[in-house]
């Protein structure tokens, strides 16, 4: 295609500027708005008022006054997300990795048949069973309590896939027969040698889970009625009502607030996280 | 696996019963009590012993021929799925075209994943209100920067006009979601074999050739997967819309989930009506699931075929001399 060396390297040059000026727009588009929204968070609402700015203002504390002033209680909803995404992450991830591993690691008459059954149900949505859910619960007088909200954590099909392609690679069952021969229950074989090979699997999928749980609006929102039993997004909601109507300066804190510990966790994790999308998409 | 007479068969029920409960009871048990109360005349706060309707699919033939809301709802999904799902899968593979290829080299590609991969991992309801903070009318910070570059005069009213709104929501899904397929698809080009990249090299192909006659094509399931994936998501999709302006102005961005959502939940209680959406939206998604899975067995049944026919030749050729052939 290129007639010499000379513009093909000239060619070279310009794609990768171009490229690099498209990345650079792409993550500023990505920075942007959460960083206004931290800006803005600092800013009173008169000064949000007359302008944008880049620049934190001197109104923090002021705004964080009128935002804790009404019905926001982050600290409520910041402990109530993390006892329902805390527990659920640990159920997910313990059946899930004990489904795997008896799948992987017997040979039982059903196996085929429960993997088959696990690959059709991954993709059911949990908002078509949501009403019979909801009835469910309201008989059992479990509205307004977090166990439907983490029982369910149990079965996690899309987990449980991901565990057993994980184990069908790393697995080798010498080890499961080294350990009979020591005498090891299997239970005990799974908790105390098994799992501790899995970290890495259960690591990602526990990031996963977690924000998954975290960031679930719409089982909460159906659940509970009770503001102290709200969890973050659902006091995020709070945030669009009337009673915020003027006051941007607090809206954008409660948002800061709300997404700040995202934040903090995303860029602890962030090696681990990408590395496990690319994981997740490939399925291997 | 019988070893020394002990049958351990039985611990593969076991290890899998926790899970199978659990599906039964908070998963299987709804669905089916969902699709139940789809045919019966369940209304109002107080739960009532179910009945079914003379006509049991008259819900779901009111939905479908009768309710213009739901219909609208229905369409809006697709609608806001589409806009948003072309460009972002569009841009994903043009990413992954660029951080793929060799020749151009491209330096930071970790950073670059993490910054644009970032909104996905923010609460999609803090996401919808900052944006519907961000275009505020008169004054709001988008309003500010059109002014400050001079594209406008007076300020836009983007949350009052159907065509910005639902151009909104379907942004905010895109730069929620295209980071996510970007990293995924170039997994996906990570996993192919190397040695097509060399020959294509070897032959002369240009980036362009490569990129459609190569990567494109071993990419198929990983695309079918991303896109089967994205439909069941803008299917069910709800935080995004519904804390962005509550299906607003005009219903134009209510999605069937958020239809779902106001008739049980938001003080009308006609949950057969609900439950007669959501057995709908479930048969989309059903269809949709059973042509992923399709794609996966398939390719199972296929490398096991491969291994087999492999397994046979070589027992074969062991028979016949030790000629073996690679094809």
């Amino acid at each position: 295609m290129d007639n010499s060396p000379k513009s093909g390297a000239v060619n070279l040059k310009i794609s990768r500027t171009i490229i690099y000026i498209v990345c650079i727009l792409l993550a500023l588009l990505s920075i942007l708005p959460f960083w206004i929204m931290f800006v803005n968070a600092t800013r009173s609402t008169a000064e949000i008022q007359s302008g944008l700015s880049l620049l934190p203002s001197s109104h923090f504390m002021s705004n964080l006054q009128v935002l804790l002033e009404k019905s926001f209680d982050p600290i409520r909803g910041f402990l109530n997300s993390f006892i329902i995404s805390g527990s659920a992450t640990i159920l997910t991830v313990y059946f899930s990795s004990l489904a795997a591993y008896g799948l992987v690691t017997y040979d039982w008459k059903l196996r085929k048949p429960f993997f088959t059954f696990i690959l059709c149900v991954m993709l059911i949505p949990s908002q078509a069973s949501a009403i019979g859910f909801y009835q469910f619960m309201y008989k059992l007088h479990w509205t307004n309590n977090f166990l439907p909200l983490i029982l369910p954590a149990i079965a996690a099909p899309a987990v449980v896939f991901f565990m057993r392609q994980y184990l069908l690679a790393t697995l080798s069952i010498e080890i499961v027969e080294a350990a009979r021969v020591d005498g090891s229950g299997e239970f005990k074989t799974f908790n105390r040698i098994i799992l501790p090979l899995m970290i890495p699997a259960v690591a990602t999928q526990a990031i996963f889970a977690f924000v998954a749980n975290w960031n679930n609006l719409f089982m909460p929102l159906i659940l509970l009625t009770q503001k102290e039993k709200y969890t973050m997004p659902i006091m995020v909601s709070l945030l669009r009502g009337d009673i915020y109507k003027t006051e941007f300066g607090s809206i954008y804190m409660g948002l800061a607030l709300t997404a700040l510990p995202l934040f903090v966790v995303y860029f602890l994790l962030s090696r681990y996280i990408i590395a496990g999308v690319a994981l997740g998409g490939v399925k291997e | 696996m019988r070893r020394k007479g002990v049958n351990y068969s039985k611990f593969g029920y076991i290890f899998t019963l926790p899970f199978v409960l659990a599906f039964l009871i908070f998963s299987l048990y709804p669905i089916l009590y969902t699709a139940a109360i789809g045919f019966t005349d369940m209304q109002g706060l107080i739960p009532k012993p179910i009945h079914i309707l003379d006509d049991p699919f008259k819900n779901f033939k009111d939905l479908l021929f009768d309710n213009v809301s739901f219909r609208k709802s229905l369409l809006n999904t697709g609608l806001l799925w589409i806009v948003n799902f072309v460009p972002q899968i569009l841009l994903a593979l043009l990413l992954t075209a660029w951080f793929t290829n060799k020749r151009l080299n491209i330096k930071g590609q970790g950073a670059f994943k993490v910054l644009l991969y970032m909104p996905n991992i923010i609460t999609a309801s803090t996401i919808a209100i900052l944006f519907g903070t961000l275009f505020a009318y008169p004054m709001g910070p988008i309003n500010s920067l059109i002014q400050l570059l001079g594209w406008s005069d007076a300020p836009i009213n983007f949350l009052q006009d159907k065509t910005t709104a639902r151009g909104i929501v379907a942004f905010i899904q895109f730069w929620m979601w295209y980071g996510n397929t970007m990293i995924i698809l170039i997994a996906g080009v990570m996993g192919i074999n190397p040695a097509l990249f060399e020959s294509a090299a070897i032959d002369g192909a240009s980036g362009f050739q490569t990129f459609f006659r190569i990567t494109l094509p071993s990419l198929r399931t990983i695309l079918l997967f991303t896109l089967i994936t994205s439909m069941i998501g803008g299917l069910t999709m709800f935080d995004i819309p519904q804390l962005f302006l509550l299906g607003g102005p005009d219903e134009s961005t209510m999605t069937t989930s958020m239809f779902i959502y106001g008739q049980a939940f938001k003080g009308s209680y006609l949950y057969n009506r609900a439950a007669a959406a959501s057995m709908i939206m479930f048969v989309i998604a059903g269809i949709l699931s059973a042509v992923v899975f399709y794609l996966m067995r398939d390719r199972d049944a296929e490398r096991l075929k491969k291994a087999e026919k492999k397994l046979r030749k070589s027992a074969r050729s062991n028979k016949e001399g030790g000629m073996t052939h690679h094809g």
